[in-house]
């Protein structure tokens, strides 16, 4: 029997999303299961996400309302598994779909319901900081929006009922159970916040003042309880100091939560400075014991908290809360590392809760025949990051271990890739095409223009006066309908706009909002939705570029949104709808480096059927980890490897190409071309097609200038140390010093590279292991065991490795001392505690040296034309929600090519990369950019001006019945304009930024 | 009231370049960067397609002073567009210097997707050297 094209994803949350998306944009039928009325899960809730203060529901909610829309995704929320049987490729699993006593065909999203209700029910969403009705959407932008009635809370008054013009209230809706045959299954189940009243010495839910971070998250949010306004619940005081508790239900055994939640550093460090934003007057305070910022760009993140909004970080653990009864305020007795106790009063206390399993695993592992982990986390090994221990169900996310939201989206990815390569012979059998509805003809009309202006929560609204930006952007030419929305960017807003363009007849579209640069493409697909031509749209960013940076000056701000509003409608009065050509994709796959994540990507295509040309600049695959011989479960990385590259070189449809590299990439997404000089004595060229590139370059270790790197025999980088601990057999090891952070987190290479503290508990557990006499120190400045890891922190502590923590401006010193003929190793380090410096005499001096990006990365990202980041890794499109994916349509990053990182996370990526990949090699054909040159023949003389500046070669000189004319090859035209502009007859126009219309927006100065 | 007698602000018209100033100018806002509210965006995909003529055009119409932005030279997001656009500034800036604008008028810069801040402060610089140079009427019709 053939295996289903079909695949059941459990839970809704970023994750699961990511996951639907990327398997239904490359030809699989999803069905999304989540528990909840709607999908968004946790960050859903989150106010603004690490590092980049991103706001987290704007940048969701594209992804959402992309899920909720896509034609190969049904949603089935309310729901629950009931039971599942079958085995990969064929699954049939029974759900239980609870009735949310309101019918969902006819549900418009309008909410009369819930402003009628009169029950006052606590709201969840808000962490019960707020009210609302017995029937509700959990949040205003909810995906599917359609209400619910909470049937312990409703009176059966029949307000609803009467009031509902839609005719959607059900009372006596029944559950159903529905059936799914699905080929592949994808565990997404996210994660519970611990529950901070166990941890009852710090006096949640007896201290009114005591707060536990989601529901401050919920305090900071725009949409939140007080509308941003960061008020303390016993009295609606401003809070002036805040106190973070970190680690509530992480890294504590008493509570059976012995891991790192990962998230809480910097999740709480966030806090702290948007709580500074919101108000200048507040104080923060957070209490931890290390300073766990291990991710990309985390350490600037810190740095920028402390010098710049003064967040004051200090690292003991408290012990306990006290509530002064007069004002509530709440004392904190803690112990800094000098040994000296200090009580302090602060107004408000904040406690950051860790990540816990979520209570729905076991059940589920039952039913899906899974195994759990200790903790009651989805069981995964190094290796199969993403697999569970039953083939054909993958899980992703921090259903299997604390992450962060990007790892959390890699996984995502990566799931599907696992699920792509089980049923890639499946592919497409069960999916729709999207149909359009015809596009409406709008040349020669004049133009009807429609204005839809946000208020987007408070961030616009806040400042500026949008009521008084709509009435004005009626007044203005062919405005034919201009309307407010509390988010233009919600699922209930694009059947608006939908609605509107019939309604009024509109032929031209402008979203008054965000960024183009993130919403566009949405607004244009509603628009497309409604018969019209993509390009009929204009935006005015109104709140990255108004309200957000004129946050003061209401009356300057709302001033700036009129002018922006009238260039966007002269803009508009002047564009016209433009084609996009259909390009043919080449169904082969090029990846630039052969290590662990060009190999897991190279393979992952091959399964699912892509050719694919493997680059690798040595004479040999596997990059940095021919280096690793072991893991921290103690995998065996070598035999590993050596499977992987027998793998590779067996698969027919993988080419590698050893000492090679890059010389010239040209061609754009679907038909890249790619000239390899290859290095075998002579040097041969070689011309490659293909439709995607990923990039898998890799990391380096660096080369120590510091403690006598090679200068002295017996100091050794950690790499250096694994081989020594593999070869050698039965070493003696004497005093082992290790030290963290060589050439990491410093001036020349200002970032953490991740993997070091996982190395040296590895390691200093084998030399333990080795040699039970031998001693090992290591002298860290925070100890990063992220996650499960930190149970080998553990582990290591208890076989007897001491930890000693450094200050940066205080480091460890290396001396040679000589004693009895020869010479000894001296490090000598300042201990916080006993305020003094300790001195150990090494036998070893093991130097944790810093990953850093090859050399040749600056060439090739030249080439590529995709961005570094300033420490020389690849930059990705978008930090939190694109991980893996490059601005440049159709090239890929993985791997330590985009940051320092462990094996697992190594693997995630390249197979999230491949995911990505597919969502564009599965495709006959994709669009080219509508937005391209064209020559006016009658102006131009063939001067060859614009032939010199275009650096696509995209314009040739043509010979025509009237003389010669310069010609744009469509396929080849970016778009840049660069000819436009040069042209000294204007015979060459840029279609969507014309000189007419760019003339008109100049001419509306007032 | 003339306009004479109200107090004037100056009006800056900014071409920013889509992939690099004008994400920067968005992450400037993300960021929650001040600036003064004086400039006006114009999104073109890369400062290679800013036309001379537009920035005569506004100084023509009245604009007080026209920053271009684009990416920093070899990060183009279309290779060498920014470059174009640079030859071409250094031209132009010359013609109106003979034309008795001030160089202050015309404003180049670099900023980079990640360079919110740079962009909040090159604002800010403009801002202020416009305002040091008081209203634009040298080209302006009446």
């Amino acid at each position: 029997m053939d295996k289903l094209g079909s695949v059941m994803v459990i839970g809704g949350g970023v994750a699961g999303v990511q996951a639907s998306l990327d398997l239904a944009d490359s030809n699989f039928k999803v069905y999304l299961v989540d528990s909840l009325p709607s999908i968004g899960g946790t960050m859903a809730q989150l106010d603004k996400t690490f590092p980049t203060n991103d706001c987290a529901m704007c940048i969701l909610a594209p992804k959402l309302v992309a899920a909720g829309r896509h034609q190969n995704i049904s949603l089935l929320t309310n729901a629950n598994l009931k039971h599942v049987e079958g085995k990969a490729g064929h699954f049939k699993a029974t759900l239980t779909r609870r009735s949310r006593r309101v019918d969902e065909d006819k549900c418009t999203g309008c909410g009369v319901c819930a402003q009628k209700c009169p029950v006052e029910a606590l709201d969840k969403f808000n962490e019960g900081l707020s009210k609302g009705g017995a029937v509700y959407v959990r949040y205003p932008q909810a995906v599917p929006l359609i209400y619910i009635i909470n049937k312990e809370k409703c009176l059966g008054c029949g307000i609803c009922e009467e009031v509902c013009k839609a005719g959607a209230i059900r009372y006596d809706q029944k559950d159903e159970e529905l059936q799914l045959d699905v080929g592949s299954i994808i565990l997404a189940t996210g994660f519970d916040e611990f529950d901070p009243s166990l941890k009852t010495e710090y006096g949640y839910g007896r201290h009114l003042n005591v707060v536990s971070s989601i529901e401050f998250e919920r305090l900071l949010s725009a949409s939140g309880p007080h509308a941003g306004l960061v008020l303390r619940p016993s009295d609606g005081d401003i809070p002036r100091k805040i106190a973070f508790i970190q680690c509530v239900g992480s890294r504590d055994a008493t509570c059976g939560t012995d891991y790192c939640s990962s998230v809480c550093c910097m999740y709480a460090t966030k806090e702290a400075v948007i709580a500074k934003e919101h108000m200048n007057q507040i104080e923060p305070t957070i209490f931890l014991m290390d300073v766990r910022a291990y991710g990309k760009d985390f350490d600037k993140y810190i740095e920028r908290a402390e010098n710049e909004y003064g967040v004051r970080f200090v690292r003991c653990r408290v012990s306990s809360i006290e509530e002064v009864p007069e004002t509530r305020n709440l004392k904190i007795k803690y112990e800094p590392e000098d040994g000296k106790l200090i009580q302090e009063e602060f107004n408000l206390v904040v406690l950051t809760v860790g990540i816990k399993p979520s209570e729905s695993n076991k059940e589920l592992a039952e039913k899906l025949g899974v195994e759990l982990d200790k903790f009651g986390f989805f069981k995964t090994q190094t290796f199969t990051p993403i697999s569970t221990s039953k083939p054909g169900i993958f899980v992703c996310g921090v259903a299997s271990s604390p992450k962060d939201i990007p790892e959390t989206v890699t996984q995502a990815s990566a799931a599907s890739t696992g699920v792509g390569e089980l049923l890639a012979s499946a592919r497409g059998t069960l999916v729709k095409k999207k149909e359009y509805p015809k596009e409406r003809d709008v040349r020669g009309q004049p133009p009807r223009i429609g204005v839809f202006i946000c208020h987007c929560g408070i961030n616009i609204g806040g400042v500026i006066d949008v009521p008084s930006v709509v009435e004005y952007a009626q007044t203005l030419p062919n405005v034919v309908h201009a309307c407010d929305n509390l988010y233009t960017c919600s699922s209930d807003t694009q059947e608006i706009v939908k609605n509107r363009i019939q309604e009024y007849g509109l032929n031209r579209v402008i979203v008054a909002s965000c960024s183009p640069r993130t919403h566009e493409p949405l607004f244009q697909e509603t628009i497309k939705e409604a018969g019209l031509n993509r390009y009929l749209f204009e935006m005015a960013n109104i709140r990255d570029q108004c309200s957000w940076v004129h946050m003061h000056d209401h009356k300057a701000a709302t001033e700036k949104a009129k002018d922006l509003m009238r260039m966007a409608v002269a803009k508009a009065r002047e564009i016209e709808p433009l084609e996009r050509v259909a390009l043919g994709v080449t169904r082969r796959g090029l990846v630039i480096g052969g290590g662990l994540a060009g190999i897991t990507a190279a393979l992952a295509l091959a399964k699912q059927g892509f050719e694919v040309d493997l680059i690798e600049k040595n004479k040999e695959l596997g990059g940095f980890l021919r280096k690793i011989h072991y893991t921290l479960e103690n995998d065996d990385t070598q035999e590993y490897l050596r499977a992987m590259i027998d793998n590779v070189y067996s698969n027919e449809l993988i080419k590698v190409f050893l000492n090679s590299k890059v010389e010239n990439v040209s061609g754009y997404v679907g038909n890249f071309k790619t000239t390899v000089t290859l290095d075998s004595g002579s040097e041969v060229k070689r011309e490659l097609e293909h439709g995607i590139i990923i990039v898998a370059t890799g990391g380096e270790e660096y080369h120590p200038n510091e403690y006598l790197y090679g200068k002295d025999h017996r100091v050794l980088t950690q790499l250096e140390l694994e081989n020594r601990i593999t070869v050698a057999a039965d070493e003696k090891f004497g005093n082992v010093v290790m030290i963290q952070c060589v050439g990491s987190r410093n001036d020349e290479h200002p970032y953490c590279s991740r993997m070091c503290c996982g190395e040296a508990v590895k390691n200093s557990l084998k030399v333990k292991e080795k040699d039970p006499e031998a001693n090992v120190y290591v002298l860290f400045r925070d100890i990063r065991t992220y996650g499960i890891m930190e149970e080998d922190y553990k582990r290591a502590r208890e076989a007897g490795v001491i930890f000693i923590r450094y200050e940066e401006e205080n480091k460890p010193k290396l001396a040679k001392i000589k004693s009895e003929g020869k010479e000894d190793l001296q490090v000598s380090v300042f201990e916080p505690i006993i305020q003094e410096d300790i001195i150990i005499d090494a036998d070893l001096l093991v130097l944790s040296a810093a990953v850093i990006p090859p050399q040749e990365n600056g060439t090739l990202a030249k080439m590529l034309k995709v961005p570094l980041n300033e420490d020389g890794f690849f930059l990705e499109a978008h930090a939190k929600l694109r991980p893996v994916d490059f601005a440049t349509e159709g090239i890929f990053v993985c791997g330590m090519a985009h940051s320092p990182k462990p094996i697992e996370e190594s693997i995630s990526q390249a197979k999230a990369a491949v995911s990505r990949a597919c969502t564009l090699l599965t495709k006959d054909t994709i669009e080219a950019e509508g937005i391209i040159a064209t020559v006016n023949p009658n102006r131009c003389t063939a001067c060859e001006l614009c032939m010199l500046v275009c650096a696509y070669n995209a314009i040739e000189i043509e010979e025509t019945k009237r003389g010669k004319v310069a010609k744009v090859n469509s396929a080849l035209c970016k778009g840049c304009g660069a000819c436009a502009a040069t042209c000294r007859c204007s015979a060459i126009d840029l279609k969507g930024f014309t000189d007419m219309q760019m003339n008109l927006i100049i001419n509306t100065l007032r | 009231m003339k306009p004479a007698e109200k107090e004037w602000t100056p009006k800056i018209l900014a071409f920013l370049c889509n992939w690099c100033s004008y994400a920067g100018a968005d992450l400037a806002g993300i960021s929650r960067m001040q600036y003064p509210p004086n400039i006006r965006v114009v999104r073109v995909p890369c400062s290679g397609r800013v036309n001379p003529y537009f920035i005569i055009k506004a100084l023509q119409r009245g604009w007080d002073g026209v920053l271009v932005s684009g990416c920093h030279p070899g990060d183009c997001h279309y290779i060498s567009g920014n470059l174009v656009a640079r030859r071409r500034f250094a031209v132009l800036k010359d013609l109106l210097e003979y034309l008795g604008i001030e160089s202050g008028r015309l404003n180049f810069s670099w900023v980079s997707a990640a360079e919110g801040e740079k962009f909040a402060t090159v604002v800010k610089e403009v801002v202020e050297k416009v305002k040091a140079l008081g209203p634009a009427e040298r080209l302006v019709k009446r």
